[in-house]
Formats: structure tokens, C-alpha cells, sequence
């Protein structure tokens, strides 16, 4: 392990830009990953040890206009109880309600859960399914430079993501959802708290005279990556919604789900449990 | 491995502290092997258990998680804070009252917890209380009595003394 030969906590993101120009340094927010994973080898630090929460302005959430902005530094009981959020992007909100414990939703950022880049970050499909970009910044020709990159292409592999070393993930942003979207999540694992999801989907469409479109379906725990299902939203764009149409997303699951048998659950019982949750997503939107 | 040390002032329950800590180190080993603070306990290490759980800037987080740098300029309270001159705090005084406790040792935990849902809640419920303790375990399985204790703060009956 390497030694670790300065810590930094800088106030200003160009400060914080500029001491990772070379890539060196172990990004430090909440800690709830870091820690553990450090500690267990499963992860090194580098060089420098950059703490990014004391950057002013990097943990705002912005839910007032058109677009919404939530700095990467924003916890997850921060989105949980924000009512602006909670009125335009519900399904976001109800993804942080089952997110890991109260401790730990107080201290874990939302741009760590999704820069973690595990196959099972649970705010990764609800921010799939209402679109969501991210924005990486680094510094560059004596200016803070930025990207934005739509986090269905973010991510690469199991901890691996596009994301230069000398990037830093500063907010996730999208569009204000139609006054029609609908959001739905759910997720699961042996017991509600503190889980590693066992199967994540997301929904998001816009629903007119009982019609979907613009149909977004994200799963987690289902690949390497988080991803879109492309299968299910093909059969349920511009669908009515009814039997015949939750039948044939519920089948388009098997295209686009590969799971695999790990200690958490076999690929079986995690190809079961997608069709049952895009079934019973679908029976809700349908409810209402 | 060898870190940087970096120093660090924060105040610990009400008390300006200022010392040298390696940059990796978690502020539950701060607390428990650098101030003495015994009281928040040591279980899992991996933020599963919530034995350690502290209040930093108000909110409860689980200390074994926390890096002690990131105290710095911040609010810390733990179990040893909660004690107020006239005696035990309330929720300390219903888990004693309810027989809350068994082997004892999630308890300061489950008390910073609790007394966390109750402050942001006034009104608690008894089925939220059991959300918001989610990440408190107690390997007694004590939750009946821990849970009655803090309904009754909740309804202030727990022991006419609070």
C-alpha cells in the first residue's frame, strides 16, 4: 500500500481540481465506501487523500427550474428529505427511503454512491429513469473544464467507470419530469435495511389516457453495470398500458437481464425476481 | 501503513479539542485509543451494526466509517455527552426504566440513534421508530424492550423523572 503523503480539504473546487491534475488522488466524502474498502485491501489510497466536502456549493440541490442539479457532495438523507425532490422526483426519493441505514444515509454522498460503480448502487436506476447526466470536471489549461456524460454511458464494469483519474464528479443533473412522469422503484434483499439489492428496477414514462411513452426502465444487481432495459422499454413505448403489454415486458426482461450466481443470489432467483418487480412496477403505474 | 498525520480542533461534546491524527485514521479509534472516550463501542467496523454511532454537526453517522479529519471545524457528541448535570438524559433514563438493555454493549449507540429520531420527530411512531433504528443491532435481540423505551419518551411516561 502505497503511503499517503498529503491530505488536502480545499473550499474551492478549482483548489480540489487542481490537486488531482495528476491523478494521484483518492477521492474522500462520506467514507462509507472508502473506509471499508480500504481497510479490507479491496482498495489502495494514493498519493493525496482529497477531501471534497468542505467545497462550498458542491452539496446544493437545485429542484426550482427546468433543470435539476444536485451537487455530487449532497447525501442521500439530504435528497430524502428534500420537498422539491420529493414533489418532482419521487421515485428518487423513495430510492434513499430504502437506502442502507439512517447513519449512513447522513454521511454517504450521492456522487459516491454513483462513482462506487457497483452493478447494485441503489440511487443509480431511479437517476437512469429520469434521465440523468453527470458532470465531471478537472482542471485544464489554467480553467476548470467540464464534461457531461448521460450516466447510462458512464459506467464501464464493476467499479470501473469513464471518469478520468484527474475527473472529478461534481453534480448529477435532468430534466424537470413532466408534470405525466411516474416513478417507481423497488428493490430487495433478505432483510429492508442495510442491504446490498439483490435486484433493483426502476420505472419512469410519461402516462397519458392510460399510454406510455417516453419509457425508461433501469435495473441494478442484473450485469456488471447498472443499466437501461432496452428490451422492456421497446415493448412498452407508445403501449397502452395493459395485460398483454406488462406480459410482454415482463418476457423482454430475459434480453436484457444476464444476471449472475454470486454469494447474494443465483442467477435464477435474480431472473425471477426482475420479472416480478417489472410486473408488479407496472401493476402500479396501472393502479393509479 | 504509514499516512500523513494532519491537526485537527473540533469540539467533543461541548469541549474545544485539538490534536494530531494520521489522515486515515476513523474517528471512533480517535475517540476510543486517542481521548479515552469509551463509550462509543466498537463492533462490526464496516458501518453495519451502529454501535458507533456519534452526532457530528447534529446528525448521527456511524463513527468506524468517519475519517477523524473530517472532524475538523465540526460538532461532535457522543454517548458521554448526552448526561446532563441533573442526571441521566431522558432516553438513557427509559432504556434503564424498560430494561432495555441485556449485554449492554449496542446500547450508546442505539441511544445516540434513538435520541436522533425522537429530536427530528416529536411524534415518533413506534413503526418509524423501527426504521430509524434499522442500523442499530443489538445481538440480544433486545428490540421489544429498546423499542418500548423510546415510545415512552415519545410519550413522556417513561419514568415521571423526565
Amino acid at each position: 500500500m502505497q503511503e499517503i503523503t498529503t491530505y488536502l480539504a480545499p473550499s474551492r473546487l478549482d483548489a480540489a481540481l487542481q490537486a488531482m491534475v495528476d491523478g494521484d488522488a483518492t477521492v474522500l466524502c462520506g467514507g462509507t465506501d472508502l473506509a471499508p474498502q480500504t481497510e479490507s485491501g479491496a482498495r489502495l489510497y494514493t498519493a493525496k487523500l482529497l477531501n471534497i466536502r468542505r467545497i462550498e456549493g458542491l452539496g446544493d440541490i437545485d429542484a426550482g427550474g427546468d433543470k435539476v442539479r444536485i451537487g455530487a457532495v449532497a447525501t442521500i438523507n439530504e435528497i430524502r428529505r428534500h420537498p422539491a425532490l420529493a414533489a418532482i422526483a419521487p421515485v428518487l426519493v423513495e430510492a434513499a427511503e430504502h437506502f442502507a441505514s439512517d447513519q449512513i444515509r447522513n454521511a454517504a454522498s450521492v456522487g459516491g454512491n454513483i462513482c462506487n460503480a457497483s452493478p447494485a448502487g441503489d440511487m443509480i436506476p431511479p437517476l437512469l429513469v429520469l434521465g440523468a447526466s453527470v458532470e465531471l470536471a478537472c482542471w485544464r489549461g489554467d480553467a476548470v473544464q467540464t464534461r457531461r456524460i448521460p450516466l447510462d454511458q458512464f459506467f464501464l464494469s464493476p467499479g470501473k467507470t469513464v471518469k478520468l483519474p484527474e475527473e472529478l464528479l461534481t453534480a448529477i443533473v435532468f430534466d424537470r419530469p413532466a408534470a405525466d412522469f411516474v416513478g417507481k422503484f423497488r428493490k430487495s434483499g433478505p432483510r429492508p435495511a442495510l442491504e446490498i439489492s439483490t435486484v433493483s428496477v426502476a420505472l419512469g414514462a410519461r402516462v397519458a389516457d392510460g399510454r406510455l411513452s417516453d419509457v425508461r426502465v433501469a435495473m441494478g444487481s442484473v450485469a456488471p453495470t447498472p443499466l437501461r432495459a432496452r428490451h422492456v422499454e421497446a415493448a412498452l413505448e407508445g403501449k397502452p398500458l395493459d395485460a398483454a403489454s406488462i406480459a410482454a415486458a415482463v418476457t423482454a426482461t430475459a434480453e436484457d437481464a444476464k444476471p449472475i450466481d454470486d454469494v447474494r443470489a443465483s442467477a435464477w432467483y435474480r431472473g425471477h425476481l426482475v420479472r416480478v418487480f417489472v410486473e408488479e412496477v407496472l401493476n402500479d403505474v396501472r393502479g393509479n | 501503513m504509514m499516512s500523513v498525520e494532519t491537526e485537527i480542533r473540533f469540539k467533543l461534546n461541548g469541549r474545544e479539542v485539538c490534536l494530531k491524527v494520521p489522515v486515515t485514521m476513523k474517528t471512533l479509534t480517535m475517540l476510543r485509543d486517542k481521548l479515552g472516550m469509551t463509550g462509543t463501542k466498537y463492533a462490526c467496523g464496516e458501518g453495519e451494526c451502529g454501535a458507533c454511532t456519534i452526532r457530528i454537526d447534529g446528525k448521527t453517522v456511524n463513527s468506524c466509517l468517519m475519517y477523524a479529519v473530517d472532524c475538523d471545524g465540526r460538532e461532535l457528541v457522543t454517548i458521554e455527552g448526552l448526561r446532563t448535570p441533573e442526571g441521566l438524559h431522558p432516553m438513557q433514563q427509559a432504556f434503564v426504566d424498560h430494561g432495555a438493555i441485556q449485554c449492554g454493549f449496542c446500547m450508546p449507540g442505539m441511544i445516540m440513534q434513538a435520541d436522533y429520531l425522537v429530536e427530528n420527530n416529536p411524534k415518533l411512531t413506534r413503526e418509524e421508530a423501527q426504521r430509524g433504528l434499522e442500523g442499530n443491532l443489538c445481538r440480544c435481540t433486545g428490540y421489544t424492550k429498546v423499542l418500548d423505551a423510546v415510545e415512552a419518551v415519545v410519550e413522556k411516561k417513561c419514568c415521571g423523572r423526565c
